[in-house]
């Protein structure tokens, strides 16, 4: 991949830092020479013109788009350089992209921060991309007006060239460079109107295809830096427990193997290749100090939360009216109890870095999805300034909230500075599946009711599970405090769309010590599977279908509304489906996006569940590229349904059992489901993307499963067992 | 020494014999487009051709590939030219693109051994090869394509 970049060689942080270090994305303008010579800096020559953080463009027309967000599928190296090439007027053929180091000018403003979660790429970049790329048009535009004499309002930029017709002639912006960057960018420059958008809304290939199907693409994994070593950890088979006493003589014996290094949570063996660290990691024998954890199992924590559930009071997240009251006005009233395990990560690229620290700094290489984070995390982890740490975004082999961790970070830098070389580390499979930070289990207690004309009345949703800010939040500096609301803990559930006069959700927090954290939709990932299942428990108490009954309480919210209605129409709600398959529809927002699934569903006589179909409708504001969003649909479903079907991570004596693919099934393609995909036409603000699709899946095919067998799944995974057809 | 030929070029490797393929490939020769997913023969990101064949090259040892030919990802094609590789630029299946080496690897058997291979024997053949981001239509229509362009 092109991901070297030598942006602090580059004009622009110079300057930017004498004009007072502005952390504007993009725009820690001024630059362009005379800007430069305004502010009194000498700047190197550049070769090519790199007017603002976002954009170079070489002499011979080629546009490099530098993206400060993590690749990690989603389709940032496409999207985000897509927007640039629509405002700035270039073909897409010349547009290419880097990936840009770690640096205030890359602060995704959705987040605060360089960092690439919550699906905000888009929704964050939408609007400075399109200013910056402006800009230089303008630039580029003002600087042939002045050669040719002639008002810029006169010319137009097209296909990477400005041309005044008037006079029939046009120049390449190659051409323009040297005069552009002596023109003072515009303030406020004169945006597209979205209907002469060339690209932007289109399907347009993505960009890091090429790469991904030769065997170039670089990954964490595939780091190679002269001089290094390359280590695996044996850590604590309990979570959270410690190194007590080390035996390394038989590792060290092993060929290849360089030293053995002793962590507070793990024993690292470090080699010349990997197949020498884990020959030589076999060899070790430790003994570990356990701690706590070691008495802790999935049942206790089951038990711990349902007692939680009936008598701690917990925080009340959102309240409106009064459920007591609408309880005792209730001619019918539902109850059950819904609960989602721990559930791994597990991106196809276990966790990987390399560090090398020096004494005076440090350069880092690897998939991350917060590359400040990252940097300040190195540098107090090595003991260097901050500043004097270069961190370099490879490709992700995936994220999915995984590698917004410090975990492997950390890893790498303690290594390379104890051993005084750059240090790849590799986590294997097992490691990455035993070490992860999980999707938090949830216990949740649900009630609901409907009056006598079958009216719902009210809803009370009481979430049980650990804070996922408690621990996460700490490396942003957060502290959680207990009488503090974490809704990365409960989204989805306090904010649920339907119109009940009375309705509570409360959060009763549960810290387990299991390592909980961000996981593909957080919150709404659970949540959704909960309300949604729930919600289709009531209608049918009150004898009703469940669009219908979705649609009638959702007079409030016509987003939620209409994806539902797109939904059903397309996989043909209300007709007969294939005989021996049965439909199920769910409806969630999450990150701003709308999306409604309708799954279809055949149960076996064993049990064994099938979904041949879902058909998908999405509402995410204005779309950058259909077709990627398409793809994060379909990627979603599989995320979600993967999780439905299998994802579980159980606790035995504070150890994980779960080692790989072989106890740990994912979703393969003999299983893989039809996927329709429906976009709402919208002018709506940007939605997410990359996690909006996973929420609905699990309870649209639970809701099948019903209609199919007329039994609840109310817990996850779905187990086939307990559906199997009496004999 | 071991003397093993990838990509048509000849290597010398300094390797213990019951070294992994998977690491000889990556650590030895440099080739890293061939991935580490699971190391015991479950995800297929690992998959490459020994005399044609798909192997997991995470449990294959140095020693049972002497004297045949290994093909990786990179040696599919060098110009992005082969009727899989084609497909998949085509119709935008990667995403992360971690598993697709495996996944291009697998289908490239699959196609050599199957000129028309139907859903079900697409199904059967690729479900070794784990893809986290969901790609798999996207996969299967791209195997069916250049299954229509002449795909070998
Ligand atoms: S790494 Fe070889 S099959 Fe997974
Ligand atoms: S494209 Fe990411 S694992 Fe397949």
């Amino acid at each position: 991949m092109t991901s070297k970049n030598d942006l602090d060689r580059r004009s622009f942080l110079k300057a930017s830092i004498i004009a007072g270090g502005a952390a504007v994305f993009g725009f820690s303008l001024p630059v362009g020479l005379r800007a430069a010579e305004r502010l009194g800096v000498t700047l190197e020559p550049v070769a090519d013109f790199q007017p603002n953080a976002f954009i170079k463009i070489a002499k011979d027309g080629r546009v490099t788009v530098v993206v400060g967000q993590a690749e990690m599928g989603q389709g940032v190296f496409t999207s985000l350089p897509q927007i640039v090439a629509d405002e700035l007027e270039v073909d897409w053929a010349n547009v290419s992209y880097e990936s840009a180091p770690a640096n205030k000018a890359f602060i995704n403003p959705a987040m605060g921060m360089q960092g690439t979660g919550g699906s905000s790429s888009v929704k964050g970049l939408f609007a400075p991309l399109r200013k910056s790329a402006a800009t230089v048009r303008e630039m580029l535009v003002a600087a042939a007006a002045q050669g040719w004499n002639v008002a810029p309002e006169t010319c137009k930029a097209e296909s990477g060239k400005v041309i005044h017709a008037a006079s029939g002639r046009s120049a390449a912006y190659g051409d323009l460079l040297d005069a552009a960057a002596k023109v003072a960018p515009p303030a406020n420059p004169k945006l597209k109107d979205p209907k002469d958008f060339k690209y932007i809304g289109k399907a347009v290939k993505r960009l890091d295809s090429p790469e991904k199907v030769n065997g170039k693409a670089i990954y964490g994994i595939d780091v190679k830096v002269p001089g290094m070593l390359t280590a695996t950890i044996l850590r604590s088979p309990v979570i959270g427990g410690k190194v007590k006493t080390v035996d390394d003589a038989a590792a060290k014996a092993v060929k290849g193997v360089t030293s053995v290094i002793s962590l507070e949570y793990g024993v690292a063996v470090v080699a010349e290749n990997f197949s020498a660290a884990r020959k030589g990691r076999s060899a070790l024998k430790v003994t570990w100090d356990e701690g706590a954890m070691a008495s802790v199992s999935s049942e206790s924590i089951y038990t711990a939360f349902a007692s939680a559930a009936d008598k701690d009071k917990g925080l009340v997240a959102k309240k409106t009216g009064d459920v007591a009251d609408g309880k005792a006005k209730a001619a019918k009233t539902v109850e059950a109890i819904y609960w989602t395990p721990f559930v791994a990560h597990a991106t196809m690229e276990p966790m990987t870095f390399t560090a090398d620290v020096r004494k005076d700094g440090a350069e880092v290489w690897g998939g991350v999805q917060a590359q400040m984070l990252v940097q300040q995390t190195v540098a107090a982890t090595a003991g260097v300034p901050v500043d004097k740490v270069k961190v370099n975004t490879t490709l992700l082999g995936g994220g999915f909230g995984r590698r917004f961790e410090m975990d492997y970070v950390i890893d790498a830098t303690l290594l390379s500075k104890a051993v005084g070389k750059p240090v790849k580390v590799i986590w294997t499979r097992e490691d990455d599946m035993q070490n992860d930070v999980y999707r938090p289990a949830t216990y949740n207690k649900m009630s609901a009711g409907i009056d006598a004309s079958g009216k719902p009345i009210f809803w009370h949703h009481r979430v049980v599970n650990d804070a996922i800010m408690a621990r996460a939040g700490k490396a942003f500096g957060f502290i959680l405090k207990d009488d503090q609301l974490d809704d990365s803990s409960f989204e989805g559930a306090h904010n649920l769309p339907y119109a009940f006069p009375n309705f509570q959700c409360d959060w009763v927090r549960k810290d387990t010590g299991v390592p909980v954290g961000f996981w593909r939709s957080v919150g709404s990932s659970h949540t959704a599977f909960s309300t949604e299942c729930f919600l289709d428990e009531v209608a049918f108490a009150a004898g009703k279908d469940p669009v219908a009954f979705r649609l009638a309480m959702l007079d409030k919210h016509p987003r939620h509304a209409a994806v539902v209605k797109l939904a059903a129409e397309k996989a043909g709600w209300g007709k007969p489906a294939e005989a021996g398959i049965f439909r199920g529809i769910a409806v969630h927002e999450s990150f701003g996006s709308y999306v409604a699934q309708v799954a279809e569903v055949s149960v076996a006589k064993d049990g064994k569940v099938r979904v041949h179909r879902v058909v998908c409708a999405v509402d995410c504001g204005q779309v950058v590229n259909p077709d990627t969003v398409a793809a994060q649909m379909e990627g979603g479903i599989v995320y979600g349904l993967t999780a439905a079907l299998y994802g579980e991570i159980t606790i035995k004596d504070g150890r994980v059992q779960q080692r790989n693919f072989t106890d740990q099934k994912v979703l393969r393609m003999n299983e893989m489901p039809k996927v329709e995909v429906y976009i709402v036409p919208s002018t709506e603000n940007h939605g997410g993307v990359g996690e909006p699709g996973t929420p609905p899946i699990a309870p649209a095919v639970v809701n099948a499963i019903f209609a199919a067998t007329g039994k609840r799944v109310r817990s996850l995974p779905i187990k086939t067992a307990e559906l199997a057809a009496k004999a | 020494m071991a003397k093993i030929s990838v990509n048509r070029k000849q290597y010398e490797v300094d390797a213990d014999p019951g070294t992994l393929m998977l690491w000889v490939l990556r650590d030895e020769i440099g080739l890293t487009g061939t991935k580490f997913g699971c190391g015991i023969a479950q995800c297929g990101s690992c998959t490459i051709h020994v005399d044609g064949e798909a192997k997991r090259s995470c449990v294959t040892p140095l020693s049972s590939v002497l004297g045949k030919e290994i093909t990786t990802i990179e040696g599919l094609s060098n110009d992005l030219t082969h009727p899989l590789q084609k497909a998949w630029i085509d119709g935008d299946v990667a995403q992360c693109g971690y598993c697709q080496s495996g996944q291009i690897m697998a289908a490239a058997t699959l196609l050599k051994n199957n000129k028309k291979p139907t859903d079900a024997d697409i199904d059967q053949a690729m479900a070794g090869i784990i893809c986290r981001c969901g790609t798999y239509n996207r996969i299967k229509d791209a195997i069916k394509q250049a299954a229509i362009n002449g795909g070998k």
